[in-house]
């Protein structure tokens, strides 16, 4: 482990000279919103940011990823037959990442790469990544970090973790190749005085998050009373189904699989889904056995806060970064369904 | 339009503990600044839950359709409009429901609050009266509301329902003047190419959400023709022809039936000024039909009307 500081004035140069090995991805504003964005001439980025409006899962799983390409002419030899699209991802550095999103990369990761199945499109992104994380000193309201196994200096998944101490960035390295890119910043070795300054930001960030989630009941619950209880309908009531929570989430992963055919070109790509979508369950029979919003949105949290706990044995898929508790058009929010789901009693169980 | 909560409850309560409605819908107080949740309660002593301020931009009449129960419902002036054109389109029956009127002085947009804040977070906003207070840390900002209005409230010529039981407060004033259409022009003055490229560049952050489509009461068909998979007409990837062909498509389906609530650009997670679409529509039907959706139960919207004797061909 290696700590450096570089001045604020400095770090553009810093940034530059990565982008001589790498692909870098910074934070740059967009109109309303943050994005990540590839460092080149005339992309300017910018640190003083709560958060991107879209998570950085795209950097793994683009919204629409061409997989393969195949003729259908009839004379050719390989007709019907499908080839992989190369796909060359780059070496590449994001730096700015906020330690939840990281946290959620990691998360993600425990359904792309399993024993049995491990997805090569996500995984090759993945293993060509390195994350620069950026500690959260100014966390939004809205910020429920720390009650889901995460928080605004997490280091999970990071390769390093970035501080804002006001006129210096300080760099802490957190794997080797990390260290080789705290070595490659060049800045000064980081002082007591720094040291001092990243814990003393790190307190005062940690407790400016005041907005909690109850999870401690979530895996002893019954799978069957919770799928049960009965307050999905209340819960479910307001939504509209649209895919805004499962898109901007950075925890979401599914998607769906098509075939796009154009003459006789054709290519399969597979692009994001959503479990709020109908069309997400609907069967080959026309039978949809979540035929109802509230059997979808219950779908959601289910997997969020007790399949994945029940499968994985760890937290939520949840990392408390606030998206749709913002965004959700119609003001749904994820941790009053916390409390719901932990705090259930099951009338059965509440009587015998 | 805080005021209008203490009279939205004791209404509520009423047709509760009566028995005259099964249900009633209206929204409670957000978890986050400038945000209200729809909510259906059924008992009376829930009517406290209720809540009403300018913050209610989502058209409840969304939740209507085809419900069978008895139901009360709060109603700004475009929601009483899209009630109209539920129950002109037989999605509801004018019996079942109790509307409660609310004279509306309109909805605050939150991205000119979030604007107007520059990258600070707003983590309350207070109203009273015409001025709405933005606050966050550090900072505390007062408006105007006619200045942070959501845009289609900032030109809206039927703010006071036109169909109601009861009114929750006196009619408010009409704005009178409003040059409804002036964006629209600049569109159509665009070279076909502009246009192209205008719309190009509007769609380009659509992530394909639907929250537009779904926020939107017109939208209740049972299988949207994005969301066909037997034959899919529409690809489902970002490519931009599909999602232009999404939203042009839609945008036709509202013409004729689009009250310009606003709620598909408030529901946007990513900002887009989806209403450029449907306003055209808008204008086109008031100028080809003097068409303005929802306000008469008498008559069909002009374009789902057949008649054998058209004089055009081809509908024949």
């Amino acid at each position: 482990m290696k700590s450096i500081v570089v001045s604020k004035d400095r770090f553009r140069s810093v940034l530059d000279a990565f982008s001589r090995d790498y692909e870098v991805l910074v934070p740059v504003k967009e109109e309303e919103y943050f994005a990540f964005k590839k460092l080149e001439e005339g992309v300017d980025p910018d640190f003083k940011f709560q958060n991107t409006r879209l998570s950085p899962k795209q950097l793994m799983q683009p919204q629409s990823e061409k997989m393969f390409a195949y003729t259908l002419e009839p004379e050719a030899e390989d007709a019907g037959i499908l080839s992989e699209i190369p796909g060359e991802v780059p070496e590449r550095l994001v730096v700015g990442i906020r330690p939840c999103d990281a946290l959620a990369v990691q998360l993600v990761k425990k359904n792309f790469e399993t024993p049995e199945y491990q997805d090569p499109f996500w995984l090759q992104r993945y293993e060509k990544t390195l994350f620069v994380g950026f500690a959260c000193n100014d966390p939004c309201a809205t910020c429920f970090c720390t009650s889901v196994g995460c928080g605004p200096f997490h280091e999970a998944g990071l390769d390093v973790l970035m501080v804002d101490l006001g006129d210096r960035f300080l760099l802490k390295s957190l794997t080797d190749k990390g260290k080789g890119l705290v070595e490659k910043a060049g800045g000064e070795a980081a002082k007591d005085k720094d040291e001092k300054a990243l814990n003393k930001a790190r307190e005062e960030a940690e407790k400016k998050i005041t907005c909690t989630v109850p999870t401690d009941k979530l895996a002893d619950q019954r799978l069957n009373d919770l799928f049960d209880a009965d307050f999905w309908e209340e819960v479910a009531f307001a939504c509209i189904n649209c895919g805004t929570c499962t898109f901007l989430c950075p925890t979401c992963w599914c998607f769906d699989i098509q075939d796009e055919v154009s003459r006789n070109n054709g290519i399969r790509l597979r692009n994001w889904d959503s479990c709020m979508f109908p069309l997400f369950t609907l069967h080959g029979s026309g039978h949809n056995p979540r035929d109802h919003k509230s059997q979808r949105v219950r779908q959601r949290f289910m997997h969020k806060l007790k399949y994945y706990i029940d499968k994985y044995g760890g937290g939520p898929a949840c990392v408390g970064c606030g998206r749709c508790v913002q965004f959700c058009p119609v003001n749904i929010d994820i941790r009053r369904v916390f409390e719901k789901m932990n705090s259930w009693a099951s009338p059965e169980r509440k009587s015998a | 339009m805080i005021e209008y909560t203490d009279k939205i409850r004791e209404i509520a309560k009423r047709l509760l503990e009566s028995g005259q409605v099964d249900m009633f819908i209206g929204f409670r107080k957000g978890t986050v600044p400038m945000m209200n949740e729809p909510i259906m309660i059924r008992k009376p002593e829930d009517a406290d839950l209720l809540h009403w301020d300018s913050n209610c931009g989502i058209n409840l009449a969304n939740y209507l359709p085809k419900r069978t129960e008895r139901i009360g419902i709060v109603a700004k002036g475009c929601d009483s409009r899209n009630i109209v054109n539920h129950v002109v389109e037989n999605q509801i029956t004018r019996e079942q429901l109790v509307i409660v009127g609310i004279p509306c002085t309109g909805m605050i947009d939150r991205r000119k609050i979030a604007d107007s804040a520059g990258g600070r977070e707003v983590v309350e906003v207070a109203e009273k009266g015409d001025e709405i207070t933005a606050s966050g840390k550090d900072f505390k900002e007062s408006f105007k509301k006619k200045d942070v209005l959501q845009d289609n409230c900032a030109i809206c010529i039927h703010r006071n329902p036109v169909i109601y039981d009861e009114l929750v407060a006196p009619e408010v004033e009409e704005q009178k003047d409003v040059d409804r259409y002036e964006d629209i022009r600049a569109v159509e003055a665009m070279t076909a190419d502009q246009k192209w490229a205008h719309f190009q560049e509007l769609i380009s952050p659509c992530i394909r959400c639907y929250a537009c489509r779904n926020a939107c009461p017109l939208c209740y068909c049972p299988v949207c023709f994005v969301d066909e998979s037997r034959p899919q007409w529409v690809g489902k990837s970002i490519d931009k022809t599909d999602t232009l062909t999404f939203h042009f498509l839609r945008a036709y389906h509202c013409a004729g039936r689009c009250t310009d609530c606003g709620a598909c650009e408030r529901a946007c997670p990513v900002g887009i000024k989806v209403r450029q679409f449907t306003k055209k529509l808008e204008k086109d039907v008031k100028e080809l039909y003097d068409w303005e959706t929802g306000l008469t139960l008498e008559e069909r919207p002009p374009l789902d009307r057949y008649r054998p004797d058209d004089p055009d061909e081809f509908v024949k």
